[in-house]
This record gives structure tokens, sequence and C-alpha cells, in this order.
């Protein structure tokens, strides 16, 4: 018989230690290149020149490890880490886990792009320079807008630089005093309330007409005044949904004299079909690690380029590229603008690769782009509202979703006493990453949002829908099997005591021994040879 | 699947959906290209670039030219820390762990027990450390010294919130943060005190615990900025006072890319006060339902933007995860006599540097009389700055970065950044070249 809660998949399971545990004493991986004995003997001593107050005293207790040492453990760490590359994503929504071309890898890693330093003259980075130029013309033509910076750093980051630049603009004009809100909407991405509040401004959320899952007009007219600064929003919403009501909080924010931002998180599924640009919006932000195809780099570098209309390309990040004749340049002489809201000019290889995708994409790929995501999107949602437990809110206002879809398992939840958390434990077991719930407040009930991108085939999405099918199935027959699943991922069940309770928590390892060494070793005779071997008495460092 | 989702064609879907919005046109985009034109095209316009191993530079001022270990780059090709995201940690284990290892690791090196997950970069860093200090203490002021990097001080000045910088003064001579004009500004609405070690000018600061002194005297916070592996020759911040320390992880195993690979990390003491006060992710170390089994999880989760939307008045999201791995494969083949040796390494060159410059009648190097680490400043005297780096291009070298703008107190000054991977050869021929040009 088999054991509880096994299926036909298994995770790596390394009980891969620390790497403090690894290694030691001596052992290095690295060779620090020859200092050469005229040069050291014409310096002297030169750790003297610090006065002794300011000198390290102990080296730092890092680990001691050999280059193969270093190179298995992270090789084995990585092995236990779900990408994109691994196998099923289409549960991530709101993150488009969408392939990166492997073309584009080789390419970003050529010394004549990795070898540039951001300060070099400018007649020395041309080839550089072209490109970003290039992109920023090509999400122009994208956008409808008429002018982008590369510079922020990820998608919450390019809001955060456009409610910077509303304030700039509106302090400009001298309009900023009495002007001190932003709009938004609660199931746009949480960053469009949390970015303008780090900009210091007032957040007036906006909740959808529970009846129709969008606001009702006469709801978000009321919230707008003459304090209105900005409407921060994504359209489609993280709902899927997108919101035909667009234009008119447009003309109602202008009314006001306040400006619109769309964050285009959501691009994916209408790349090529919708020019935010042509319908009034004075901001807008991508991301090229969703729409673009740059890998997510298990949480970074990304790179979220902002574009703006023309009356707003002087407040832009400094400095922009701009072409004279036949030369690229860096443009800083910008005196409206808003400064740099990072170091130089953005993430460069992230900038290189969308270039590279735009281009094997062409028009006609983009087109395909969003159709096959949106096919995939409508397929998947079709399937998946088939199973019981499963319920899509507002399928009746808004049947055809765009992007992704938010589901609900308040019906499983209610039936089963499985929710999504208990549901995400489980369907790891089955070798598909997790789904991704919603961002908080749960306006869905235990949600979750499936977004398949046009990097799923139909046998993908077919085997994810069998997975939901099976793990909802396991809700109602089985429901013990989730109070300790999962079964055949990486670690087991994790306990969340020490997240909040800071005689627990260690963010370090040094926190962890102080914390944790005088706590006496876990005994029993389940220990793994890993656990056995960490509890030798810790390495003492020099 | 048409059929099964009751559609004549794709494009019903986005009438459907998008109705008035949809874009009829035609995007103006170059058409399509196979990967064997991709590759041909994008490398004849990389072709135009000159990297720093065919001109000899000595750039730094905030990206620094190290030498990169292959274990690094293979590492962070791995497609699958490559392609990943944010899986929770059952499926994502590794990714945890070797979070929870770049904290640990930076923790070591800095001297504090709590690390935050990374940011974009330093002066990003710097903006979540003032801002976490204006949180925790409820004031609204920080102090930065005049010697500051101006880029990264205006970076910073976004992330204030309603809070504000205010400047002190250092000494022309040496670049030593003044402490009387300290000592005159900090006052009981001073939030926190900013020094960088070493500075942007790349002098070491050496008052550093009377610095943070007069900080907590005042009962505002002691903010370090700090460039990594300096560490291995000089005192941790956590070792003379600093609360919270910010810097830039470039430094640990990442190339330049044109500025586009940096690093911020953020350290502090390990009190709630402070961890409340980030809005950025924590991974701590717990247990799992098996015994003796470690697992991980977020501290405090309840804090971040996701939880709390605009109350958190603070964001976070995609930061810079693949290189703060990429750091802790350095960090760990480094290891603590490594740190070190290439701590002195660097200083060596550096100083060598400073001493066939200095050598050079109508140049001062360093112009700033204070020890050093990998950067200085170097003063031409009566010749721009300008018209000696064109002369030096002509002759394949690029010079450090001109600060004349940053800092005309300075006249006509650059800033020197010399690390491990300049030979004695290409020191000397720096100096042959400059007193050529000079003479």
């Amino acid at each position: 018989m088999s054991a509880p809660g096994q299926t036909a998949y298994h995770g790596a399971r390394w009980q891969e230690p620390i790497v403090y545990e690894l290694g030691g004493r001596g052992r290095r991986g690295f060779k620090v290149p020859t200092v050469e004995p005229e040069l050291r003997g014409a310096v002297g001593d030169v750790i003297s020149t610090i006065p002794t107050n300011m000198r390290r005293e102990k080296p730092p207790p890092l680990p001691e490890l050999s280059e193969p040492e270093v190179v298995r453990h992270f090789v084995r760490l990585s092995q236990q880490t779900f990408g994109v590359d691994s196998g099923i994503n289409a549960g991530v929504g709101t993150c488009t886990m969408k392939y990166s071309p492997k073309v584009n890898e080789a390419l970003v890693r050529s010394p004549k792009l990795a070898d540039l330093h951001p300060l070099q003259d400018e007649e020395s980075v041309q080839g550089v320079l072209e490109l970003m130029y290039r992109v920023e013309r090509m999400l122009c033509e994208i956008s409808g807008m008429d002018a982008f910076s590369l510079q922020p750093r990820g998608g919450a980051h390019a809001v955060f630089t456009n409610a910077r630049i509303i304030d700039a603009c509106l302090r400009e004009r001298g309009e900023r005093q009495g002007k001190d809100e932003v709009v938004t909407t609660v199931l746009s991405h949480p960053c469009n309330g949390a970015s303008p509040a780090a900009a210091g401004f007032k957040v007036k959320t906006v909740y959808p007409d529970m009846k129709t899952g969008i606001p009702d007009i006469e709801a978000f007219k009321r919230v707008v005044s003459k304090r209105t600064a900005g409407l921060m929003i994504t359209d489609p919403y993280d709902t899927g949904v997108f919101d035909p009501n667009l234009e008119e909080y447009i003309k109602i924010v202008h009314e006001v004299g306040g400006l619109v931002s769309i964050d285009q998180a959501n691009l994916n599924s209408v790349l090529g079909r919708l020019r935010i640009g042509d319908f009034g919006a004075d901001l807008c932000q991508f991301n090229l690690h969703k729409s673009f195809s740059t890998p997510h780099a298990s949480g970074g570098p990304g790179c979220s380029p902002i574009g703006v209309k023309k009356a707003l390309a002087d407040y832009l990040p400094s400095p922009t590229i701009e072409k004279v004749g036949r030369r690229y340049r860096l443009k800083y002489d910008m005196p409206s603008s808003i400064g740099k809201v990072a170091e130089f000019y953005g993430v460069v290889p992230n900038v290189v690769r969308a270039y590279c995708w735009i281009r094997s994409m062409g028009p006609e790929g983009l087109l395909e782009t969003s159709a096959a995501a949106t096919l995939n999107d409508n397929y998947l949602i079709k399937r998946l509202s088939g199973i019981t437990g499963v319920t899509l809110p507002w399928s009746r206002t808004f049947p055809t979703r765009l992007q992704e879809a938010r589901f609900s398992l308040e019906t499983l939840r209610k039936d089963t006493g499985v929710g999504i958390e208990a549901l995400n434990r489980r369907i790891v077991d089955y070798g598909v990453q997790r789904l991704f719930p919603g961002h908080e407040p749960w306006i869905v009930p235990e949600p979750f949002t499936p977004e398949p991108t046009e990097s799923s085939s139909k046998e993908d999405l077919d085997r994810f829908v069998e997975i939901m099918n099976a793990v909802c199935n396991e809700a109602y027959q089985q429901r013990d099997i989730f109070r300790d699943a999962p079964y055949n991922c990486s670690i087991h069940r994790v306990d969340m005591k020490a997240a909040s309770d800071p005689k627990k928590w260690a963010l370090t390892w040094r926190a962890y021994r102080r914390k944790r060494a005088s706590q006496s070793a876990i005994g029993g005779k389940n220990l793994s040879k890993a656990w056995s071997r960490r509890q030798k008495p810790v390495r003492r460092q020099r | 699947m048409l059929r099964v989702v009751g559609a004549k064609d794709v494009d019903s879907l986005f009438q459907a959906t998008l109705q008035r919005y949809l874009f009829r046109g035609k995007l103006k985009l170059p058409p399509p290209v196979s990967e064997l034109e991709l590759k041909r095209e994008v490398c004849a316009i990389l072709e135009k670039n000159r990297t720093t191993d065919q001109v000899l530079s000595f750039l730094g001022a905030g990206c620094w030219q190290h030498a990169v270990p292959e274990a690094c780059n293979e590492i962070n090709s791995r497609s699958e820390f490559l392609t990943a995201y944010t899986g929770d940690v059952y499926t994502d284990l590794g990714r945890f762990q070797a979070l929870f290892e770049f904290q640990s690791l930076i923790g070591d090196l800095v001297a504090m027990d709590a690390v935050t997950y990374p940011s974009y970069d330093w002066a990003t860093a710097a903006g979540d450390a003032v801002r976490m200090a204006i949180s925790a203490t409820g004031r609204s002021e920080v102090l930065v010294p005049r010697s500051a990097s101006p880029d990264r001080v205006g970076v910073l000045q976004h992330y204030l919130g309603s809070g504000k910088v205010s400047f002190y003064g250092y000494n022309r001579r040496t670049g030593q943060a003044d402490l009387d004009d300290l000592e005159e500004k900090i006052n009981g609405g001073t939030a926190a005190v900013y020094i960088e070690n070493p500075a942007y000018l790349g002098f070491v600061e050496t008052d550093c615990h009377r610095i943070g002194r007069i900080a907590h005297d005042s009962g505002a916070l002691f903010i370090v900025g700090v460039e990594p592996l300096s560490l291995g020759a000089l005192k941790p911040p956590g070792e003379y006072g600093a609360d919270i320390v910010c810097g830039e992880g470039q430094p640990l195993g990442l190339k330049q890319y044109y500025g586009g690979a940096l690093l911020g990390f953020v350290a502090c003491r390990d009190d709630e006060r402070l961890l409340n006060a980030t809005g950025a992710r924590l991974i701590t170390v717990t247990d799992t339902i098996e015994r003796g089994e470690r697992g991980f999880a977020f501290a405090l989760p309840e804090r971040v933007m996701f939880a709390k939307r605009e109350e958190s008045a603070t964001f976070t999201g995609t930061t810079a995860v693949l290189w703060a791995i990429t750091a802790a494969v350095y960090l760990s083949l480094l290891g603590p006599s490594g740190v070190q040796e290439l701590s002195r390494t660097i200083m060596e060159k550096s100083h060598y540097a400073a001493q066939v410059l200095g050598d050079i009648p109508g140049v001062d190097a360093p112009l700033l009389d204070s020890p050093f680490f990998q950067e200085f400043t170097v003063n031409f005297g009566t010749r721009k700055v300008k018209e000696v780096h064109s002369a030096l291009l002509r002759a394949g070298i690029q010079g450090g970065k001109d600060i004349t703008f940053e800092f005309p107190q300075h006249g006509n000054s650059a800033l020197y950044s010399v690390t491990e991977v300049h030979s004695m050869e290409d020191i000397d021929r720096l100096g042959d070249v400059m007193r050529r040009i000079l003479r």
C-alpha cells in the first residue's frame, strides 16, 4: 500500500544543509588575483593606513567551502526550485509566467553587454544606447504613449515613479496644494494603493459593485473630487475583467484636473490590441519581466518602463536617451525631471532581452501572443468552471476574461473545510506550481487566480484541470489528507510560529545560532542524516 | 479549444471584452526575425560597444569592475533560479534557502543580526533605511553628509514621504564628517544620521564611533552605507554602533551590465521596532512538522504591501533576487580569508595607483588626505578633467568619474577606482600616459 498522499510526482528532496554547515576550515573557492611583489613592496602594509579603531579585528565568520562544494550546494538548491522551465505554472496569475527564449539569454551574456561601465564615454557605448533607444521607441508604438523611461526596477517601483511624476507635474502647475488624493480600485494590484501612499498621497479605494464585478460609475464619481490628483489602476483587473468604463473614469478624473496612470502589468492579453495612450491615459507602465518575456529571476531583477504623454515627458526620470544625428546620447538636461528613481539607467540586460523578444515576434507575433494567451485563459476558465467546489464570480456579467481569472473556492471550503491555503499545500504534490490566491483584501473569498499565458499548451491546461479536479475530489472524499500536506515536495508542512515571534524568528544564521543554540537538540529516531550532521557543535570560526 | 470556449474565433473574445477599445491598426514595428537573424542583428549592434576589457577603465562610483567567478555565472544561469518567481516554500525551497543564506552572509559581513530581502540598489536601499528610521522614530529629518553621492541622495529623497534630508558638512582637506556641524544640526526631530563608509569619494570615515554616539545621544538612529568588499579590512558597522546598514551588492559576483545589475541590501539590529518599520519581505528559518527538518517562512508577513495596500505606505515586489543568490554564491566561494585577502589586494592596487598618479607633476592624488579603500580623488590642478580624460581615451584608457560638477569645491577632480582586476602593468600604463598628457 502506498504512503498517504503519494502521487506519481516527487520533488527533489536533498535535505540540503545551510551553507554554513558545509565545508571545512581552510577551504576556499576563489583565488584572488596576484599582487605583484614590486607593487606590494612599493605600497608596504596598506592595512596599517586604517586607524586601529576602524580595522576589522576578526575576519567575517563566513563558511569555508571549495568551489565544487559551493556549486553542488547551489545546484541542489536550484533543483528544489520550480520555475517556468520546470513545469506547469498556469495557476500563477498576475505573474505572467511565460517562457523566456534561450537565445535572449545567450545574447545578454555577451561580454559586449556585460562588461560595460555605466559612466563610460558615450562613444564607446553606442551599441547599448541604440538598443535602449529602440526599445523606448517600440514601447511608445505599443502603448500609444510619446516618451518612455526604462529606469524603474519593478512594477511597484514604476507605479511609485508615476506617482512622483503626478506629484511633480501638479507642483509645477501650482495645483498640488489641495490635490492630495489618489483614487484606485481594490481589484487593481495592491501597489496602486501602496506606491502612491509611499509617494505621499492619500489613497481612496473604490470597491466593485458586488453584483457586476466593476465599480458603479456613480460610486466612482463620489470618490473623485477636486482633491483628486490622480487615478492609478490596472485594466484588465486582476480578476481578468476588463472594465469597459475606463474611458469614463479617465474623463471624470481629467475633469477635476487629475492625471491618469494605468498599470499595465496585465498587458500580455491585450498586446497589440489595446493602446492605452489612445484613450487619454497620461501615464502607464509595462513589466518587461511579464509581458515581454524577460525571466522572473526568482523575484528580480525586473524592469518596468514607464510611458507618458508628451505633456509629461519633461518630468520623466533623467537621463532619457536621445538620438542626435546618428549618435545616441544620455539626455540629462531636463530641468523639470523628477531626477533618478534608482541608480543609473535601468536593468539593461532586461531591456536587451525585451528588444530580442519584440524583434522575434514582430507585430504579427505580438497579436499571436495575446490571441494564444486569451484563448488559453478562456479555455481554462471553461474547464475549471466545471469542477465541483469552484466558482467564478461575475461570470454572468463578465463571462469572457483577459489575462487571468479570479475564481473562488468558497463553496469547496464550506463543503469540506478545504480553502485555498490547504489546497495550495496539496496541489504542489502533483508537480505543478502552486496557485496564486489573490491579493488582500479578499473581495473574492478563498480566491485563486490562474493565468496560463501563451506558453501553456492545450495538454498542459488539460493536465492542470485534471489535477485541480483530483485535488478538489480529495477535499470531498479524504480531506484529512490536507492536514499535513504536502507529502511529495522538498519539505513538509511548515510551522509558521517563528514568523511572528521575535524570540523565534531568525533572519540570519548568526541570529539563528544565538536564539536556538541554547535550545536542546530535538531528539528522536527519525533523524535524517543531514540533521544529525547539523547536530554537531557548530564549528568555531577563527 | 474554441468549441469548449463557445467562440467562433479568437477575435470574438476581444470584441466581447475590449469592445470599442480594440486597436484596429497595425503596430509600426519591424517584421519578425529568426533566431539566426536576431543573433546577427543584436551582435552587430553590440559590436559597437567597447568593453572594460578593451578599454582600460578606472570607473567606479556605484558600479565596479571586479573578477567575477564563473561559478556565479553558472548558478545565476540555472534555469530553475532564472525562471522561478513567487512559489511557496514547498515548490521553491531552494529559492527561500538561498535567500536566507544571502541574508546570513550579508549579516556576517556587516555584523548585524537582521537582513531583509534585497532591494534594487544602494540608493533605494538607503531610501528603505531612512524610511525605516523615520517610521521607527516618528521623527522626520535625516542628516546626510555633503560628501555623500549626490545621485544617491537624489534617489533617496524620493523615499522620504513626509520626511526631509538636511546636510552636514565635511572637512574639505580630509573628507571627514564635520562633527561640530553635525552636533549643531542634530535635534529632537532628527530621525537618523547617515554616513557612507567608504564614502562616495573613496575615503574611510574614521570617527564612526563618535558619529554613532552623537546620533544616539539625540535619540536618532545611525545608518551606514557600505561597499561590501571593504569589510574584509574595515570594521563592520555592526561593531561601531550602526542601527541600520545599507549598501551595494554589485561587487559580490555581478558584472557591470552598464549599471543594470545592481543589488541593494539592508541590514539592521534584530529589533521589532525596526523590522516592523521595513516594507521589505523577511525570510526566517522555521521548523516543519517533520522532526528535525528545517523550513523557511516570511517573517511578519502582515506588514507588507501585499497585506496592507496603502496602509503599509511602502512598496515591494520584484527586486533583485537572482542577484542576491549570486552574491550568496560569491561570498560562499570567498569565505573569510578570501574576503580579507581581496580587501587587502584592492587596497594595495589602489594605493599603488594613487602613488603613481601622485608622483606626476600637476596631479594631486589622493586629493583628500584620509585613509581610503579602492576609490580616491585625483585633482588635475588647472587642467580640465574633460581634457585630460579625452587624451586618456585616445590612448585606450577610460579615466575615473569626472566629479567637477558634483563637487565644484574640489576643482578639476575625478574619482578613480582601482580593484583586483588592475595589474601593476595597467597602473603603470595609466601613469605613463598621464605623465605624457600633463607634460
